[in-house]
């Protein structure tokens, strides 16, 4: 499945859309996030990873380890919207019976899940293990994390990217979506990450940084990595958080809620006006 | 039973562990800064190749255990026990244990017997911590003999997450060649009838030894091996308290949460009976040497014939 570019942003578009059903139906969940990531997943399972959703499981896919677990909803809808699993059943998210559970788990046997998550700092050291097996049995697929910008507080983040950094892996694709605010308020205040960008080369990483909700600059960006390294790499999204709805953008407080039902109609509304003023 | 020689049980871990990997590409090693301590360094020197050192970070450890396992391969890391178990206890609990992939967690050093390193380095609480994890097997051989059995039959016979406890000091080897090693079937190592001691880890031996002693006094005592803590052999407990009527557990860690716990869980619910625990009473440990501690903390055989004593006398008031 490779869109071109006018594609991916319908398809972003029709993706929030689907975010914001989902979690009204389910009626808590983490909206913020899920939005501000919508580009960056739709580039990556309508573009730019090698996955076969009628064969979750094929040998050469690319690994996608979604360490930020809270942002469920995104990855389950990309996940349908790509042909995993119906559509349908994004209502059945965070319910009892569910393979969609609050924070993806592998027990349920959801189509497309490389591991289960939900406890932050874990995922780059599961990418990390998958990066060390791919070099070990000489495959060519490469291993992207997707993590929290909040969520490299965590100490467990920098113990995978030393360990990356001294293996030198180069099939490791990391994305930070650096949003700026997690639930207490601007990442900066609760606890400062920058510099980022120092932080991650001071680990022997290269740094690459795009505007994450900028389809064009996140392809742009995922043609520089392919060029040959010999390190491990790192992509900081700048995003914003409930990106697509421009009455909660940037509002931290829309981490971790999800919209009421009342919500539901006027910030599809605002998803449609912002594609539109931006295509 | 019969002492072959004295072996401290992460000889028989790290043997096992290379003769394993000689027959299977797929086991991977992880290294914690420890490695000769715990006897990784017999796989690390044989298979180069498939040896990753990784540092003092357990947390990342574990999660590249995880990575590794999820791509088919065989992933053991062992370090510490109060490392391997619990600086990384999350980790265990959402990546290895939630996603049920066969990781092999070796925890070295358990118990008092670490002896002069001290509190901070006796792991105590690991049982309870393993054991309450879905998924997870715990595994606690009584000798070297057996810790080489045990992981072997963790590598080859499971499929999901295994926390193997192994100790640091030379402890007896007895455990006969021809009694089978089977993960979840406790061994019967003695007959008795008027009492039953369920011992794991080196233990074992004080075990019988104290069997020996009560015997020489009147009291027949049966043994069992509890190797395997979980998934626990019910039925060996049920039969053992049916037709003795009378437990003493012995271990060399935590009374709370431990083996001693796991057996009552049992017991509580199937077959009541009268039980005393020997192991340490909700209180660190301290620096000593390896006997001095054990004599300390009440973990030797005189102290299991004391309590074989006291609970005969509340099986006789029932």
């Amino acid at each position: 499945m490779k869109l071109s570019v006018r594609q991916l942003r319908e398809k972003a578009m029709e993706i929030r859309i689907s975010v914001i059903k989902s979690l009204a139906a389910a009626g808590s969940g983490h909206l913020g996030g899920s939005l501000g990531l919508a580009d960056v997943f739709t580039s990556l399972y309508f573009k730019e990873l090698n996955h076969k959703p009628e064969n979750p499981k094929w040998e050469n896919r690319d690994r996608l380890v979604l360490s930020i677990g809270h942002v469920a909803p995104i990855f389950y809808t990309t996940l349908a919207h790509c042909g995993y699993f119906p559509i349908e059943e994004l209502a059945t998210l965070r319910k009892l019976g569910s393979r969609l559970q609050g924070h993806p788990a592998t027990d349920h046997h959801t189509p497309g899940l490389e591991t289960s998550a939900g406890s932050l700092g874990q995922g780059l050291s599961i990418a990390l293990g998958m990066a060390l097996a791919a070099r070990h049995n000489g495959a060519r697929h490469r291993i992207f994390s997707i993590h929290g910008d909040g969520e490299l507080q965590e100490g467990s983040i920098w113990e995978a990217a030393m360990a990356a950094g001294n293996y030198q892996l180069d099939n490791m694709v990391a994305i930070v979506d650096r949003n700026g605010v997690q639930i207490d308020g601007p990442t900066e205040q609760v606890m400062g990450v920058e510099p980022l960008a120092d932080k991650w080369r001071a680990f022997n990483w290269k740094v690459h940084e795009c505007d994450g909700n900028d389809i064009i600059d996140i392809l742009r960006c995922f043609e520089v990595v392919k060029e040959k390294t010999n390190q491990p790499q790192v992509i900081i999204a700048h995003t914003k958080m409930g990106a697509g709805v421009a009455e909660i953008e940037n509002d931290y407080t829309w981490h971790g809620k999800p919209p009421r039902p009342e919500n539901v109609d006027n910030f599809i509304a605002q998803v449609k006006q912002s594609y539109h003023e931006n295509s | 039973m019969k002492i072959r020689d004295y072996i401290p049980t992460r000889v028989g871990f790290g043997k096992g562990l290379k003769e394993a990997a000689d027959q299977m590409p797929e086991i991977i090693g992880l290294g914690a800064d420890i490695t000769g301590s715990v006897n990784m360094n017999f796989f690390a020197e044989a298979h180069p190749d498939r040896f990753y050192s990784l540092g003092i970070a357990e947390q990342n450890i574990t999660g590249v255990a995880v990575g590794l396992a999820l791509e088919g391969k065989i992933p053991v890391m062992a370090t510490y026990g109060v490392f391997s178990a619990m600086r990384n206890t999350d980790q265990v609990r959402i990546s290895v244990c939630y996603n049920n992939l066969h990781v092999i967690i070796g925890g070295a050093h358990a118990g008092i017997s670490v002896g002069p390193d001290g509190a901070t380095h006796q792991a105590l609480e690991d049982i309870a911590i393993m054991r309450s994890l879905p998924n997870m097997t715990v595994l606690s051989p009584c000798d070297a003999t057996q810790a080489n059995q045990a992981i072997k039959a963790a590598l080859t016979e499971q499929t999901g997450p295994v926390y193997l406890r192994f100790g640091r000091e030379a402890v007896p080897d007895f455990i006969p060649d021809d009694i089978k090693f089977e993960i979840g079937k406790a061994q019967l190592l003695k007959t008795g009838e008027d009492l039953t001691i369920v011992a794991t880890g080196h233990l074992v031996w004080e075990a019988l030894e104290a069997a020996k002693e009560l015997e020489s006094g009147g009291v027949s005592a049966r043994v069992i091996n509890l190797h395997t803590i979980k998934p626990i052999d019910k039925e060996t407990l049920i039969k053992a308290s049916a037709e003795t009527g009378a437990i003493v557990t012995a271990e060399e860690h935590q009374i709370m949460g431990g083996m001693g716990s796991a057996v009552a869980e049992v017991l509580s619910e199937y077959a009541p009976c009268p039980m005393k625990f020997i192991g340490v009473n909700d209180t660190f440990g301290e620096s000593g040497q390896p006997d001095e501690l054990m004599k300390k903390y009440k973990l030797k055989s005189k102290d299991i014939v004391t309590a074989a004593h006291e609970v005969l006398i509340n099986k006789a008031k029932k």
